[in-house]
């Protein structure tokens, strides 16, 4: 069955309609205030109605896979943190564990506690940020974005006061993380994580029975669970569908089986449940943390990495669940010190195959809305 | 939607909210205004590389040695390194050229890692603007070579902690020399004491075969022919030699010498004593 | 002591005319000057001061400080921005209309500074004493609409076109609400003239009594919003009136994050200010009109008068700043939807609400009228609102949802 006929017939016949009225053709371009980064739309649209949408990207394509040919494994870890380059520590991890299974290592008990911690730190800042544009997108003008934003700031203090960097990390090694928790982080973790709650509650006063969020993001861009199976989507879109699939629960990388935690399903699959999914996973996240911070151990940080790292020529696909969607590299290794080939499975890039599906039928705002839902980074989609 | 729509008007007041409480609440108007106040800069954080010299004089104590590790690992390839040489055209454990470019540089830290020398650190200067792309952004040894005080200033703990690595470094190899010394003493103190025992042998066996002439004769000229103990001399060599009574090693020694004979010459003293000071 | 301000201001417009008593032509001319000319220049400094106030507003919502370089607190800012706005180059596209291109702003221009003629400042401070002045308003009004068409018209622009397509829907659609709405202030008041209406809003006789409480509340206790059809009417007109201005959440034609700036694309330089200028001192038009029709005009307890009044209109002003900061936008269709099938037959039943209020208080008297009539009038508003909305209701818009967590 070829993709034309697995897609359900929902495109208008291309051209004049019936009252003789032409078909508009707008693009969407690279420099638009809402496509979160330089991504371009073609639409034809028939009056408001988006008739057909063609998505062009490549404008941040930097040879990403290609450099990791020519340099050491390591020397590709801080190349990582600019795929997606919001959530740095969860980049770094999947590349960890990738280049993990190629030789045998283990990681120590404080190392994976760290991981834990950092991971579900990185997705509190992402998913502020997207719920933040999210309401921007719906032309709240800033506000609500702001203060998502003012909370993120706390956050990323943090990882420059473990890492160095905010955002460019570059924090974990193949068999553990680079340095340990300096003296006092863990309180200030502890504070932060403790007054977050009460952010979330005034965010979820502030929008969530607002009845102008409600109208205008329920049931637009609605993808049934059949359909987002058949796209490939993984991550918050594919549970809000009403999925239940977290790499957490199912792969149990790292000790995820240790903490007690649920995972939030939607049930409609639209825009709306997509956001309050993603703030039902902030509160999760909270949990995980808490229970975390509690149950670190003292202990070395660094498993025993070998003295050059040239693994045996096999090939091994790792992934995590990052906050976008499952992230996963492919590597394959030929017995010397740089890989043979390198491959990222970026999520937004999967996820965004979808958009044309989600946006025939729906009008032009809708279009906007639905691509702040998706999730994309750029640098992710390009690589 | 009623007449009065509950939604909107709670969200209008989380908004009043955060008008009114950002005139008198710090958490609620966290603006530094930039070039007059600067927010304190994290003792952690990191922009791009320079190297730490100790002392006073930046080219003398200068801890790199232009081993070219780090131009090796850095990522980018933004470090270019050539050795110095001295007049003789010999070279010296110094670069001569050191130029990092700061606009390809990516604060990666990896060349951090690598350092052996604990002689690149991460700066966290980010005032770097130029207006010249290229040369201004290029910055070369002299430019990069910053002191070991200015290092504890931006980040205490990280210098502290580089500078308590490099006093155990140092501490070890004193003691590893110390060592060395010692064995190398008590080594030269075991030769003498060979030496000595040496002379008291050939003068006892002398002796001995001065009282036994022909026997003696024979085993001297045996020992002159063939260089070998027979082993009734060595039993007179050792009763003569435990009645000169010799410190502690020397028994040692002497029984060793006296149950390898062929051994003894080969053997040197120092080693002799080695495995077995106490 | 109450409206000493009017009364000087007025004594001081009739000394300076009768400086020219000598020139009967000279002296028309310089009163028609100071009729016209205090105005448009107060109001164009009550717009430079507006942005700061917007822009502050706004910062401080958004836990910022907003402009604070230019003078003390950014007072200088709207300065600067005007500079700003005047040495920018004026760019036409090539393939403009270009004569429509330069009317356009113009033509908003006019009728807002009409419109602000027909406000009454104070007492016997009026520029244009009309016996129809609220007629008169809505009708220059209107012209606002054509000219945002012609601005989205001209430019030759798939995003303006957009723009102007969506501002036309919109204000058109919400002229009816926003009339409907005065018509019931206008029904009771018996009169179109902007004096009178204000005039019905102070209780005659409690201010001629001597008693000074009285005299306090009986500036208060009269505006139309103590009533319920005037409660219910000042929404309407509120809301219709944001939509008038082209403000959020109505603000589609200047949608930010879809179409860059709809009808205003084209326009750079002196012609976007004035494009702002237009819009601002319009909303300051219709802000003036709510408070003329629902809020009592100038009448207030100590200083009565011009200060009041524009106290009032800025604090109006005040809450559509507020308003812009929180909400989102509406889609255009909903927009509409909600201006033709919840707002207008909600402004309808307001008449006859008002009719049944004025009746039962000439039949019982003020005060049980004020306690039935909020309690009877109130409710039937409240049951038509929720029934409409249940009624327009898409099938598949839920509301409130539940979501389920699982291992």
């Amino acid at each position: 069955m070829s993709v034309a006929e697995a897609m359900p017939a929902r495109s208008y016949n291309l051209s004049k309609d019936e009252l003789g009225a032409d078909i508009l053709e707008v693009a969407m371009g690279p420099h638009h205030p809402s496509t979160h980064g330089v991504f371009r739309m073609d639409l034809k649209l028939d009056g408001e109605t988006v008739v057909d949408l063609k998505p062009i990207f490549g404008y941040l394509h930097r040879n990403h896979e290609k450099l990791a040919e020519d340099i050491p494994y390591l020397g590709s870890m801080p190349f990582t943190d600019r795929l997606d380059y919001l959530c740095g520590m969860t980049n770094n991890w999947a590349f960890a564990l990738s280049a993990e299974q190629l030789i045998e290592i283990e990681v120590p008990e404080r190392a994976e506690y760290i991981r834990v911690i950092c991971a579900e730190l990185t997705r509190l800042v992402n998913h502020c940020l997207l719920v933040g544009f999210f309401i921007n997108d719906l032309g709240a003008l800033g506000t609500p974005l702001l203060y998502a934003l003012r909370e993120r700031e706390k956050i990323l203090d943090l990882f420059e006061t473990l890492s160095g960097a905010r955002m460019m990390v570059n924090y974990m090694r193949f068999g553990g993380v680079r340095c340990d928790l300096p003296d006092g982080w863990l309180q200030e973790c502890e504070r932060i994580v403790d007054q977050f709650p009460a952010f979330l509650d005034e965010y979820e006063t502030l929008l969530n029975e607002n009845e102008i969020v409600i109208t205008r993001s329920q049931n637009v861009g609605v993808l049934t669970p059949e359909e987002a199976t058949n796209f490939s989507i993984t991550g918050p879109m594919l549970r809000a569908s009403g999925v239940n699939y977290d790499i957490r629960k199912v792969d149990k990388y790292g000790i995820y089986d240790r903490f007690d935690f649920k995972v939030p399903i939607g049930a409609h699959g639209d825009c709306y449940d997509r956001f309050m999914l993603r703030m039902l996973e902030m509160r999760e996240s909270v949990k995980i943390l808490k229970q975390a911070m509690a149950d670190i151990p003292e202990g070395p940080i660094m498993g025993n990495e070998p003295r050059v790292f040239k693994p045996d020529p096999q090939e091994t696909y790792g992934r995590i669940e990052s906050p976008k969607g499952e992230l996963g590299f492919y590597l394959i290794a030929d017995g010397t010190t740089n890989p043979y080939r390198y491959k990222v499975r970026p999520p937004s890039f999967v996820n965004l195959t979808a958009l044309r599906h989600m946006c025939i039928g729906q009008k032009v705002a809708d279009a906007v809305i639905i691509l702040g839902s998706i999730d994309i980074v750029l640098g992710e989609v390009d690589r | 939607m009623s007449l009065i729509a509950k939604g909107i008007l709670q969200g209008m007041a989380i908004t009043a909210k955060n008008f009114i409480q950002s005139y008198y609440k710090k958490e609620r108007l966290p603006t530094v205004q930039y070039p007059e106040e600067k927010s304190t800069v994290n003792q952690f954080t990191r922009n791009i590389p320079f190297l730490v010299y100790d002392g006073e004089d930046a080219i003398d104590g200068m801890r790199c040695t232009a081993c070219k590790l780090c131009e090796k690992a850095c990522p980018p390839q933004c470090i270019y390194i050539i050795k110095d040489t001295d007049e003789n055209g010999k070279p010296i454990k110094r670069p001569e050229v050191f130029d990092i470019d700061s606009s390809v540089c990516m604060s990666c830290q990896l060349c951090v890692e690598v350092c052996p020398f604990e002689s690149i650190r991460m700066d966290s200067e980010f005032e770097l603007s130029n207006e010249n792309r290229f040369e201004g952004l290029l910055i070369n040894r002299d430019e990069l070579l910053k002191s070991n005080e200015y290092y504890h200033e931006i980040h205490p703990i990280e210098a502290q902690d580089t500078d308590d690595r490099i006093a155990a470094k140092i501490a070890e190899a004193e003691a590893k020399k110390k060592a060395r010394e010692e064995k190398a003493r008590l080594a030269a103190e075991a030769k003498k004491a060979d030496a000595v025992m040496k002379n008291a042998k050939v003068a006892a066996v002398t002796e001995a075969l001065a009282a036994k002439a022909p026997a003696a004769e024979q085993i001297q000229e045996s020992e002159a022919k063939t260089g070998v103990i027979k082993p009734e001399a060595a039993a007179l060599g050792t009763t003569e030699k435990s009645a000169t009574k010799a410190p502690p090693p020397e028994p040692v020694s002497k029984d060793d010498q006296a149950s390898t004979p062929q051994t003894k010459e080969s053997k040197a003293p120092g080693e002799d004593s080695e495995p077995k000071i106490f | 002591m109450n409206n000493f301000i009017d009364y000087k201001l007025i004594e001081l417009g009739q000394w300076a005319v009768g400086l020219f008593n000598d020139y009967p032509v000279v002296q028309i001319l310089v009163h028609l000057l100071l009729a016209t000319l205090p105005l448009a220049l107060a109001f164009m400094a009550a717009f430079g001061f507006s942005t700061w106030l917007e822009r502050k507003g706004l910062a401080r919502i958004q836990n910022r400080p907003g402009p604070n370089r230019v003078g003390i607190f950014g007072l200088l800012q709207p300065l600067a921005d005007g500079i700003k706005m005047l040495l920018k180059e004026d760019i036409v596209p090539d393939r403009s209309d270009k004569l429509f291109h330069l009317l356009a702003p113009v033509m908003l221009m006019v009728p807002a500074f009409i419109a602000i003629g027909f406000l009454p400042l104070g007492d016997g401070l009026m520029s244009l004493p009309l016996d129809s002045a609220i007629l008169f308003f809505f009708a220059v009004g209107s012209l606002n609409t054509i000219a945002v068409f012609m601005a989205g018209w001209s430019s030759r622009n798939k995003y303006s076109l957009l723009g102007g397509m969506r501002a036309v829907a919109q204000m058109i659609s919400y002229e009816i609400p926003l009339v409907l709405s005065a018509v019931t202030v206008i029904m009771i008041a018996g009169s179109l003239s902007a004096q009178e209406i204000v005039a019905s809003q102070q209780i005659e006789s409690w201010l001629a009594s001597g008693n000074l409480v009285k005299e306090f509340f009986g500036q208060i206790l009269g505006w139309h919003i103590f009533k319920p059809w005037g409660f219910a009417g000042f929404i309407f007109f509120f809301v219709a009136a944001l939509a008038e201005a082209n403000r959020s959440p109505f603000d589609l034609p200047e949608a930010d994050s879809e179409i860059i700036a709809g009808h205003l694309t084209e326009y750079s330089g002196f012609k976007y200010a004035i494009f702002f200028m237009a819009e601002y001192i319009s909303a300051f038009a219709i802000s003036g009109i709510a408070v003329t029709l629902f809020l009592g005009g100038w009448s207030g307890p100590v200083i009565a008068g011009l200060p009041w009044f524009i106290i009032k209109i800025f604090s109006l002003f005040a809450v559509m700043i507020w308003i812009r900061g929180t909400l989102p936008r509406l889609r255009v269709d909903q927009l509409m939807g909600y201006a033709w099938k919840f707002l207008l037959p909600l402004a309808i039943l307001n008449i006859f609400v008002a009719g049944f209020y004025y009746f039962s208080e000439q039949q019982f008297g003020g005060l049980t009228t004020f306690i039935g009539g909020w309690i009877i009038g109130f409710a039937i508003l409240q049951t038509a609102a929720k029934g409409l909305s249940r009624l327009n209701k898409s099938p598949t818009i839920n509301g409130k949802r539940v979501y389920q967590l699982v291992e």
